[in-house]
């Protein structure tokens, strides 16, 4: 098997948005809050967090901040809970939660919830687990998750169990890999994985692990790194990891790296990009992977910047 | 995944466009560039067209201009760039200022849904349209998601929608002979038969679970013979039975279906791991799903568990151990699972 490509991956992710004429990067532009928070995730993961200048990033995100108290996906946008908690995300990797007016944010992210206990994403409405997720992340990791409905929000997650034991966007959406990472990511961090059947879903999540070793996001569409990590860390979040085969999965992961220019890709031999990468390096932290920092499953964080805030403050 | 929308559709289109500042209509607005804040980052690149387009757009947005122009600067910036929400933003606060008749912005929802409709802005707004034209917009909506799932049948944001759409606007009538119809072209789409399990369980009109069961379980039974390997209608068959354990185990047709591919000898992965889960609810196989089962056993299993001597429980939970060793041995990737399954098996006396 190959190795982890870490000095490439490094130079990757610094260089891609200093990229020019980049069509990519042009498409980016009004989610770059979520760039920056795969990117330096992945750099502090690979022990590079170090090279990025903290004060530039912090001012820039506070120039994305509005005076609601949620975050635009860049400057000039209009706010959104997506966005918000990659900004919280990012002010925590950096240990500069302080810059911002805590209660604020959270009253943006308060108001946000709805009378069944779900979230919006924005003041347009649409609803999702997703937002579910993130309000509950963004809330923790400002210690306040107790200023929503936290019993309603848990409630109307439950509503969007399936018989498969998964969960899907709303109550009898199919189940899909990515939207239980955010319920059961929700659950962790809530304290109510005793409602999750964990049995019955870690069985539909390690049944999502395919030949090649990599995992779908839900039966018979093809493997890939990002799914990958939200089966994954589901499955560590439910202490059921031990029933796929990591060594296959690892495996699938370095496949999809560029070993010449850095990234990772969506699968073997696809172009690469920040977000596959982040999730790519993500997954191999939490199997273990030597070199890595560990990453928390449900934050998507660093163990240590996890740590930080909930044990030193 | 989709993480970005690459609206790579629209680049050819850009070679035909006249850029907006050639364009008298927008000769007295000034484009406002992007402020990467008092530091930026990095400076991002800009492709030439879609920087013009997103310098005016902003410039319309900040002088708040709801105006015919601006409606339809909203969509060419959309076409760029559908992933934006200050654009999808924007443009409702005009539609709803101008009073414009929504049925033509369905129009236009399907003209970029032709694009790249994996686009959660795109679906939302869509909703918010269906939502305030009521229930005449049902059938269209209906209609649109067809459409979009004859492409990708498993399509999420489609479904999505039309679950929503279905619960909202209704006209679950035909719902299910149209999961019938995506079934036969494709038996193993999972989001057909989720759909299914949400119209049997949903629709007004069927009676619920209950009233649905006799013959969701024959049509189950068929689509799993003629596709063992099938995972999704396995798991439609178990949650026929959804909070009914009993009537699971003690249904003569699960068991008999299970036997039937045993004996087949090929893709009985699931038929297996079935009869494991039905063993440890309290079924009691019988002598043919015992004979079938040690038809498929390894001659090194035969030697750990040929206990010939033993009676009653002892001798089921002998079979579910067997059970697992072969499930060990076929199905490989997940071995720690059927090993964890093995731990787990107690005598229940
Ligand atoms: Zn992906």
């Amino acid at each position: 098997m190959g190795e982890l490509a870490t000095e490439k991956h490094v130079r990757y992710i610094l260089s891609v948005e200093k990229r020019k004429d980049n069509f990519e990067s042009v498409v980016m532009e009004h989610l770059r809050i979520n760039g920056a928070y795969w990117g330096l995730t992945a750099l502090d993961l690979l022990g590079k967090l170090d090279t990025v200048d903290v004060d530039e990033v912090v001012s820039w995100l506070m120039s994305c901040l509005h005076e609601s108290g949620g975050f635009g996906g860049n400057v000039g946008h209009d706010p959104h809970i997506l966005y918000t908690l990659s900004a919280v995300q990012v002010l925590a990797l950096f240990d500069k939660l302080d810059v911002i007016d805590v209660d604020k944010v959270t009253n943006y992210i308060v108001s946000l919830q709805n009378e069944d206990g779900s979230f919006s994403g924005d003041m347009w409405g649409e609803v999702d687990t997703r937002f579910s997720y993130i309000a509950i992340c963004c809330l923790s990791i400002l210690h306040r998750l107790e200023k929503i409905d936290v019993e309603k929000a848990v409630k109307y997650i439950l509503s969007c169990k399936n018989m498969d034991g998964g969960f899907g966007c709303t109550p009898g959406g199919e189940s899909h890999a990515g939207q239980i990472f955010c319920c059961v990511g929700a659950l962790a961090i809530t304290g109510s994985l005793d409602l999750v059947d964990k049995d019955l879903l870690g069985w539909w999540l390690c049944e999502r692990q395919v030949k090649s070793g990599g995992l779908n996001g839900r039966p018979e569409k093809l493997p890939d790194v990002c799914y990958s990590w939200w089966v994954l860390s589901s499955l560590t979040m439910i202490d059921r990891v031990h029933w796929i085969s990591k060594e296959k999965l690892i495996k699938f992961i370095i496949d999809c790296q560029d070993t010449e220019n850095g990234g990772i890709s969506d699968r073997p031999d696809d172009a690469v990009d920040v977000f596959h990468t982040f999730f790519g390096v993500a997954g191999l932290s939490l199997l273990e992977y030597p070199g890595l920092k560990p990453i928390d499953p449900a934050y998507a964080l660093p163990v240590d910047v996890v740590n930080r805030i909930f044990f030193t403050k | 995944m989709e993480s970005r929308s690459g609206d790579r559709e629209g680049e050819e289109e850009q070679h035909r466009r006249v850029p907006l500042r050639e364009r008298p209509e927008w000769s007295d607005v000034t484009p406002l560039p992007q402020n990467d804040g008092p530091n930026p980052v990095v400076p991002i690149q800009y492709t030439e067209d879609f920087a013009e387009v997103t310098d005016y757009f902003r410039a319309v947005y900040v002088a708040d201009e709801r105006s015919p122009r601006a409606l339809a600067l909203t969509d060419e910036a959309i076409q760029f760039n559908s992933g934006n929400y200050t654009v999808w933003h924007f443009r409702r606060l005009i539609l709803e200022s101008l009073k414009i008749d929504l049925h033509s912005e369905l129009g236009f929802v399907e003209r970029m849904a032709a694009g790249n409709s994996k686009n959660y802005q795109m679906w939302h707004h869509r909703r918010w349209v269906a939502e305030k034209l009521g229930p005449e917009a049902g059938n269209i909506e209906l209609e649109f998601t067809k459409k979009i799932l004859s492409i990708d049948a498993k399509h999420y944001h489609a479904w999505s929608h039309r679950k929503w759409v279905l619960q909202s606007l209704g006209g679950w009538e035909d719902e299910l002979n149209y999961c019938t119809e995506l079934l036969e072209e494709d038996i193993f789409n999972n989001s057909a038969w989720s759909q299914r399990y949400f119209v049997i369980t949903r629709s007004p009109f069927l009676g619920g679970l209950k009233a649905m069961r006799e013959s969701e379980v024959l049509y189950t039974i068929g689509a799993i013979e003629a596709y063992p390997e099938n995972e999704s209608s396995w798991r439609y068959l178990r949650g026929l039975y959804k909070g009914e354990t009993t009537s699971w185990v003690n249904d003569p047709q699960v068991s008999s279906v299970c036997l039937k591919i045993l004996r087949t000898k090929s893709n009985y992965l699931f038929a297996l791991s079935t009869i494991l889960d039905l063993i440890c609810s309290g079924y009691q196989p019988n002598e043919d799903i015992r004979d079938a089962i040690d038809a498929l056993k390894t001659t090194d299993m035969d030697k750990q568990n040929s206990d010939v001597d033993d009676i009653g429980d002892q001798k089921i939970l002998n079979m579910a151990g067997s059970i697992c060793s072969i499930l060990e041995q076929v199905d490989p990737i997940r071995v720690n699972y059927w090993i964890w399954r093995k731990s787990r098996l107690l005598p229940s006396t």
